[in-house]
């Protein structure tokens, strides 16, 4: 006889994502796990700025809100929760969880710790390693995927995307973290812990690592690894595999304001149905999925994961209605012999300022004052090394895509962007627009980017592969 | 006839670093073989011109019914780096669903625009 399937439900998608959304899948019908994903690709390099500021930051607290008002109920069903919350300092957040489990009576809860993925203090050891002819990185052309399949040995650390050496960026750089996969937290799971904080991971570990738990799947079950990363992958972006920001007919979804995040259905067999609790709104249709499933993917038939290969052409889909997609038969292969690690490094300084013009002849003075601005700029001295402008209303998210538009616009909001490698300058440019609601082009009101804007330090990320053996996860479970 | 991309397919855009891709899914069966034939990488590349620096390369998923597009050098940086508005590309699916493409006189296509 079948056993009952394994019911993982999705409660964040990125740091920002609704806090309640957790508490809604506890209550909101039966679920064995829960999984939160805080980490998008930026998220890490203001993790590494939150812990340089205080050592006991650098994760993401929004996980602790989320967690306070539905713990009880964690607790009293036996739900299992996994989550990436701890970014950049994952020890901190499990003691963290530890403190509120104690705080709320409930002593004997086990935390599980996944460390290891931090590998900055590393780097300079790994790239003196002499790298081998064949391990400089062409630019992939799967590098949409997570980590990326390369031959030979040696580690050059040089970008996956643009090939460029390493030793541009050494002197900057500011956080490096390997994408970890599921295993770890499958034996955190397997070690008694009930809820596991990890730092750096692929998002669909976290659906995986439960799944390796509950199943046993063998370490080269390629297929049904690989279904455990798709189903993954369908419920780690929160709210966009059950109607939320759906292009596919926005309008069909009903009630985005109680929005039931998503929940994959798993068998034995790694086949699964996408679904949501029927007393919360939203949809989970064909359409809906499919969207979610090109979601931030490369060559479709090599997705990539420290854990598996996922082939997205493999299997079927099918809408069962009644907000219910089953996807069955997904193929995989082999995992990659190397793990993708995610850099970041100082880039310089960047800042924007703005001001809405009116009718008429609204773009012409946007113009004439891009024009004022870069004379103000020159005249200082002030360090400009790239300028970005455009006129939102016109062509703000499209820049030259954008077609003219066919009369005079009734405003435009001027906005004007800039990045230097001095902050001074950066800082400097910031002071310039205000004055020119007295001293500019007439017909513009302040706003949205006026005022004295504060520059911000530009982090920028680099990919690149080092060895499975470079990096060693360590489990932990700590008991409140 | 030229019908807007809009019409027949649904996208959804996201972002690598400097890397976008877009997803383009038939919102119809009968769809599927026009978007297969007209909506080629060199046409996308074409369309977003300058705005992607990079290469642009097309896979085919026949089981959703659907392409993906990889964009490469597509956001000025990307991330903390881009000084676009919208420096994730989360726009750049709708900007590609604007583009014209032929679609043969005998298919129902509702107009949705």
């Amino acid at each position: 006889m079948p056993s009952a399937p394994l019911r993982i439900a999705g409660a964040s998608g990125f740091w920002g994502d609704r806090n309640d959304a957790l508490l809604d899948q506890v209550r909101g019908g039966p679920v064995d796990v829960v999984m939160l994903d805080y980490l998008a690709e930026i998220t890490m390099s203001i993790l590494r700025m939150k812990k340089l500021r205080d050592p006991n930051g650098g994760y993401a607290g929004d996980f602790l809100k989320a967690l306070g008002p539905a713990l009880g109920d964690i607790v009293e069903r036996g739900v299992r929760v996994t989550t990436n919350a701890g970014g950049m300092n994952p020890r901190a957040c499990a003691e963290a969880v530890v403190k509120l489990a104690r705080e709320q009576g409930h002593a004997g809860l086990r935390v599980g710790l996944v460390e290891g993925d931090d590998v900055a203090e590393r780097l300079g050891a790994l790239a003196a390693a002499k790298p081998s002819g064949s391990s400089a990185a062409k630019p992939s052309r799967s590098s949409a995927a997570k980590p990326s399949r390369s031959s030979g040995p040696g580690v050059s650390l040089a970008n996956l995307d643009t090939g460029a050496p390493f030793a541009t960026i050494r002197e900057r750089v500011m956080s490096a973290n390997a994408y970890l996969g599921a295993d770890p937290i499958a034996e955190a799971i397997r070690a008694g812990a009930q809820i596991v904080v990890t730092g750096r991971c692929t998002d669909s570990a976290l659906a995986l690592g439960p799944l390796l738990a509950h199943y046993g799947w063998a370490a080269d079950d390629w297929d049904r690894r690989a279904a455990g990363v798709v189903a993954g992958h369908v419920i780690e972006c929160g709210g966009q595999a059950s109607g939320g920001n759906f292009a596919g007919g926005w309008e069909s979804v009903p009630d985005l304001a109680n929005l039931g995040y998503p929940i994959a259905e798993v068998d034995e067999s790694g086949d699964f149905t996408v679904t949501k609790h029927a007393g919360l709104g939203g949809r989970v249709s064909a359409a809906v999925v499919k969207e979610q499933l090109l979601y931030e993917i490369g060559d479709p038939r090599a997705y990539q994961t420290p854990d598996a290969t996922a082939d997205f052409t493999s299997f079927t889909l099918t809408d069962l209605g009644g907000d219910r997609v089953r996807i069955a038969g997904v193929r995989g292969g082999p995992a990659p012999d190397r793990l993708k690690v995610s850099i970041s490094y100082q880039d310089g300084w960047a800042n924007a300022v703005g001001l809405t013009f009116v009718w008429p002849h609204a773009i012409e003075r946007a113009q004439a004052t891009e024009r004022l601005l870069l004379e103000r700029c020159a005249k200082l001295g002030l360090q400009i090394d790239e300028h970005h402008v455009d006129w939102i209303g016109v062509n703000g998210a499209w820049g030259p895509l954008a077609p003219k538009p066919a009369g005079e616009p009734n405003e435009v909001l001027f906005r004007m962007a800039i990045r230097t490698r001095d902050r001074n300058s950066a800082k400097r440019f910031g002071e310039e627009i205000a004055p020119l609601v007295l001293s500019g082009i007439p017909g513009a009101c302040a706003g949205l980017l006026t005022g004295r804007p504060e520059p911000r330090p530009i982090v920028n990320f680099w990919p690149a592969l080092v060895p499975r053996d470079a990096v060693a996860p360590r489990i932990e479970v700590l008991t409140a | 006839m030229k019908r807007f991309l809009y019409d027949l397919a649904h996208t959804r855009a996201g972002d690598k670093g400097d890397l976008c891709n877009v997803g383009v899914i038939a919102r119809r069966p009968e769809y599927w073989p026009v978007l297969q034939r007209e909506v080629t990488a060199e046409r996308v590349k074409a369309w977003f011109g300058d705005w992607c620096k990079g290469a642009v390369e097309r896979y085919e998923l026949p089981n959703l019914e659907a392409l993906n597009f990889v964009l490469h050098g597509a956001l000025d940086g990307g991330g903390l780096v881009s000084l676009r508005l919208d420096t994730q590309g989360k726009t750049y699916g709708f900007a590609l669903l604007r583009m014209q493409i032929e679609v043969p006189d005998d298919l129902d296509v509702p107009s949705l625009i």
